[in-house]
């Protein structure tokens, strides 16, 4: 919590994107979560990755449910949408929106509790119909804002702030992603800035359900020695995938990789999510292998990060649905409602 | 780099080099040896000998053994910068480090907005003596070292607020000190001016006894005869000279000292040359002779008006020169009644010496600057000056950036006027100066002065202010007295002159709870504030009108919340730093970032907004632990709100106000 309002001075050398505009227009106010909390982070690596994007602030809709994480984004892109929902309701809020206008970028804003106990039947569902969203849980393996519970991501071996043990097996997030359909699924962490923002880069560009679990750590309850999402431990047993890297539409790739060592996702907006693989048995758009290469690096104590598993040329749903192209808030009463007689048609026709 | 391992300490350049860290028992953090030079130019050409000659010195120190661990990483990786050095901090600082009486800028300002302006004038008065003189006639290089100047905006009014000490103060005399009792050694002051009054100051208050010949009937040197008193008035030039002299220096009013032999034989165990650069330049053109008793050198006049010898001039006049005189020349003869003043000078406009506001004032008050005019005669009429022919030309320079006026082949100008004052530079004059008595002289005619000690080759005598090495201003000829008290002080007492007490530092944490500190580091957005001036029509019939008003109390304190409080450090502790990245995303000029160690040209490239301005430093810190990156924090454009220890969870940024006091003779 911070008592003065962030001065408006910048840099005089702040870099402008597309549209003119430099990474301070994509903030929001000043954060009054707890200094130094993982969830900060993850707002700045939005507002970043929003202004290398160029994407316009007021076509973005910022959706949240209940909790820390929820509260993260009245911090950045202040000059779009926003829903602060009913707990764990987060997806059928953003199910509406997007079917009325799909037009905008859905961005939702998540945490392990909203997500993975409240909430969790909605996220299965809206994983599931495959939503053109990007999901993030900012995942603390705690509830903070309750003062430290465990919650349904923490694991087994992890002790809380005050030495009670953990009963229950944690949940992992992406791997049910995956199993449910989403067609990209990450992992990343707070502290890791230069993974973090190319992944939501390619995140927002990527139609279909994206979905990315950040391991954010809770400094106030959950970074003591025992916990096992504190930022010491993440940083001792991450195992990176990969080194992506973000390419627009119309660069060309400029670093070069040895043969055999490089993965392109494409996406549909054309822009390229280039990864330089540090595993052998990496391969993003192989399912079984995704959900092997998790278990297996939970089986060896290790939190896996990068891009788990992307599949570009799947469906969204209103591709699914077959929808029409014309954004449902867009259309007239007579279009959406056309009336008895048309009732009637539809009736004697199923006479 | 350009300036690579060099430093510069008052204003003498000095080499340091940096310690590897096994050795720092041993020998401390760096090896530093002065270059006894204030030139770049000579320093740069000067280092690499004793950069070579410490280099020798620290492997001497270095056993055999272990010269396999220290593969020269001074010249790969940056080190972590060392922040107990006290002039690291100070350059951060950067209106108190541009000031060359080092005044303690933000902490006079913090008093006064704290309404503390008796405090904030004796701050001032400390460092350079003349608060209520300088708060309304100083150059200000304080102002555009001001950091606001590099975050868009205009720098805080710095001079104007050093002004408000001195107006909106109370009966000062209970908090000025009371001089030691006499120790009994004798000093000679030779001239009145700010740099005599300086040295007196200092050596009167541990005891000397100070004795002052000044040829004038009152002291104050050129802030009386040359700056007129609708700029300075009278009553504020007394109060702090007498200030001075009321602490028991002797003066000799009157007396001009005509030979330096006579008062060598005198028993003063040192004397202090602070006799300025008296000596106005003249034009030497066609009709000089003639029109001599309608032409004027500039400074001379303004004495003459100063002690009311001369109180009118003639209807039409024209202005020699571009400098500061010149603009109290004409703005001073328009209030003697003048009706037709003009400026001429050689340079084109934007080269003119004048102090930017000086020109605004004088165009201000309707008074035209015509530039590019060089003068070629003066035109004679029946034995009577009528007017003056200029010559039309433009600057042109050549590969090596040396300007030449070239003419433009145009008609000659011609001025009319009845009076003409010569305002175009001043020299020193050392006349009375018997060259037989040890003092060396050099080129110019200008006597050789240790430009470290202020000592002349006749050891008893000391220079400084203008005497030294031409014309400064008043704010150097504080600086300098100070510094000749000490070598002063130091050559009574037999100690060796080059040994320069180090300057007082303190450091101190801020915090008061959990976001509050104890300044406020709340960032204002106002404007610099306009400070008002007495009405024209008045101004222009009175001599002794003050033109500028001075900040009443309200807008005194809008303004003093303009400082960014640069003397409030970002201090970091690695060992506390559990890089959450907190900081980074806070910061409102992207100042900090942590990337991993690497040469100071590749490091300052890598940050987040890369640190281009060299002459700011950046502060490294040891590697981290987690990812044995280091912290690097761009100096330039921070704004010290103190967002990044607000936003730390361990406290491993902390606010600490430093304060910086320039050693002075007497504690």
């Amino acid at each position: 919590m911070t008592y003065i309002v962030k001065p408006k001075n910048h840099h005089p050398l702040l870099e402008k994107n597309k549209l003119g505009l430099t990474r301070r227009d994509y903030e929001g106010a000043v954060s009054t979560l707890c200094a130094g909390c993982g969830h900060d982070s993850v707002s700045s690596a939005i507002v970043e990755a929003c202004f290398q994007l160029s994407i316009e602030s007021y076509k973005v809709a910022k959706l949240s449910g209940i909790g820390c994480s929820s509260k993260a984004p009245a911090y950045f892109l202040n000059q779009s949408h926003g829903f602060n929902s009913v707990h764990g309701r987060m997806p059928s809020i953003a199910t509406g929106a997007a079917m009325a206008n799909h037009e905008l970028t859905y961005l939702g804003i998540s945490g392990d509790g909203d997500t993975a106990s409240i909430g969790v039947g909605q996220f299965v569902h809206c994983a599931r119909r495959q939503l053109n969203m990007t999901y993030i849980v900012e995942n603390n393996g705690t509830y903070g804002l309750t003062k430290g519970q465990f919650s349904a991501t923490n694991d087994l071996e992890s002790k809380s702030k005050y030495g009670d043990d953990n009963l229950f097996p944690s949940i992992d997030l992406p791997t049910m992603a995956i199993q449910l359909g989403a067609s990209f699924v990450a992992r990343s962490f707070s502290g890791d800035r230069e993974q973090l923002v190319p992944l939501l880069k390619a995140a927002l560009s990527h139609k279909g359900f994206s979905f990315l679990d950040i391991i954010s750590p809770c400094v106030t309850f959950n970074n003591h020695k025992t916990s096992t999402k504190s930022y010491d431990y993440i940083r001792e047993h991450n195992d990176a995938l990969s080194k992506p890297d973000f390419v627009p539409l119309g660069k060309e790739i400029v670093t070069e990789y040895p043969t055999g060592s490089s993965i392109e996702v494409p996406l549909h907006d054309g822009s390229l999510l280039a990864l330089e693989k540090l595993s052998q048995d990496y391969d993003p758009a192989d399912k079984i292998q995704a959900i092997k290469n998790i278990q297996e690096s939970q089986r060896d104590g290790k939190v896996l990060t990068g891009l788990l598993y992307a599949d570009p040329t799947a469906k969204d749903l209103r591709e699914i649905l077959n929808v029409s192209d014309k954004p449902l808030n867009t259309m007239g009463k007579s279009e959406l409602c056309p009336g008895s007689e048309k009732l009637e048609g539809i009736n004697s026709g199923l006479r | 780099m350009e300036t690579k391992y060099l430093f510069k300490r008052y204003k003498t350049w000095w080499v340091k080099v940096a310690v590897p860290k096994e050795q720092r028992n041993e020998l401390g953090y760096d090896l530093r040896q002065s270059l006894k030079t204030h030139d770049l130019e000579e320093a740069k050409r000067l280092r690499w000998d004793v950069v070579e000659s410490l280099k020798t010195k620290i492997k001497s120190e270095d056993s055999v053994g272990i010269i396999e661990k220290s593969k020269d990483p001074i010249e790969v990786y940056v080190p972590p910068t060392d922040t107990a050095y006290n002039q690291y901090y100070h350059k951060v600082v950067d209106c108190q480090h541009a000031c060359p009486a080092h005044t303690p800028v933000p902490e006079y300002i913090r008093q006064i907005s704290q309404g503390n302006y008796n405090e904030a004038y004796m701050l001032n008065w400390e460092s350079n003596v003349f608060p209520g003189i300088l708060g309304r006639t100083c150059d200000r290089p304080c102002e555009p070292a001001c950091r606001r100047t590099r975050t868009h905006e205009k720098a805080v009014a710095i001079c104007r607020l050093k002004r408000v000490t001195y107006d909106h103060k109370d009966d000062i005399s209970s908090l000025m000190p009371v001089p030691e009792k006499s120790n009994g050694k004798k000093v000679g002051l030779i001239g009145g001016g700010p740099a005599s009054l300086t040295v007196a100051r200092d050596l009167a208050l541990i005891g000397y006894q100070c004795t002052l010949f000044e040829r004038d009937p009152k002291a104050g040197g050129l802030m009386r005869t040359n700056i007129p008193s609708f700029r300075l008035p009278e009553e504020v030039l007394d109060e702090e000279v007498n200030q001075v002299i009321d602490l028991g220096i002797k003066t000799e009013f009157n007396s001009e000292i005509k030979s330096m032999k006579k008062l060598l034989d005198k028993d003063f165990d040192a004397i202090f040359v602070g006799t300025g650069a008296p000596k106005g330049r003249d034009i030497r053109i066609e009709g000089r002779e003639e029109a001599n008793k309608n032409i004027h050198i500039g400074i001379d006049w303004l004495t003459s008006i100063a002690f009311e010898h001369t109180k009118s001039i003639g209807k039409k006049v024209i202005v020699l020169g571009g400098g500061n005189t010149a603009m109290d020349c004409c703005r001073t003869a328009i209030r003697l009644g003048a009706e037709e003043v003009k400026v001429t000078v050689r340079s084109p406009f934007d080269q003119m010496k004048a102090s930017e506001w000086e020109i605004e004032d004088a165009m201000g008050e309707g008074i035209p600057i015509h530039d590019n005019h060089v003068p070629k005669r003066f035109i004679i009429q029946d034995g009577k000056l009528v007017g003056m022919e200029f010559e039309k030309v433009e600057a042109v320079f050549d590969e090596s950036g040396k300007r030449s006026l070239v003419p433009t082949d145009e008609e000659p100008v011609i001025f009319e006027c009845d009076d003409v004052l010569v305002a175009i530079g001043q020299d020193n004059a050392f006349e009375w100066i018997e060259r037989d008595i040890g003092i060396d002289f050099g080129e110019w005619d200008m006597p050789i002065v240790d430009k470290v000690t202020f000592q002349s080759s006749n050891e008893k005598v000391f220079f400084g202010g203008d005497a030294a090495w031409g014309p400064e201003n008043i704010i150097w000829a504080a600086a300098h007295g100070h510094q000749a008290a000490i070598s002063i002080d130091s050559f009574c007492k037999n100690q060796d002159l080059y040994k320069r007490p180090e300057p007082k530092t303190t450091l101190i944490s801020q915090k008061m709870g959990v976001h509050e500190w104890s300044y406020d580091n709340d960032i204002s957005q106002a404007k610099r504030f306009l400070v008002p001036h007495a009405d024209k029509k008045d101004a222009l019939k009175d001599l002794k009108l003050e033109v500028e008003l001075g900040f009443d109390e309200v807008t005194a304190l809008e303004e003093a919340q303009r400082c960014l409080n640069c003397d409030v450090q970002t201090a970091f502790s690695e060992d506390l730093c559990i890089e959450c990245d907190a900081c980074v995303d806070i910061c409102p000029t992207d100042c900090i970032s942590f990337v991993h160690n690497d040469s100071e040209e590749n490091l300052r490239n890598k940050l987040r907004i890369p640190a281009v301005n060299l002459n700011q430093q950046i502060l490294v810190s040891e590697q981290l632990e987690q990812t044995s990156r280091v912290m690097v924090k761009d100096e330039d454009v921070c704004l010290h709100c103190g967002l990044c220890a607000e936003r730390c969870p361990t406290g491993a940024w902390d606010m600490q106000n430093f304060l910086y006091q320039e050693a002075k003779v007497y504690s």
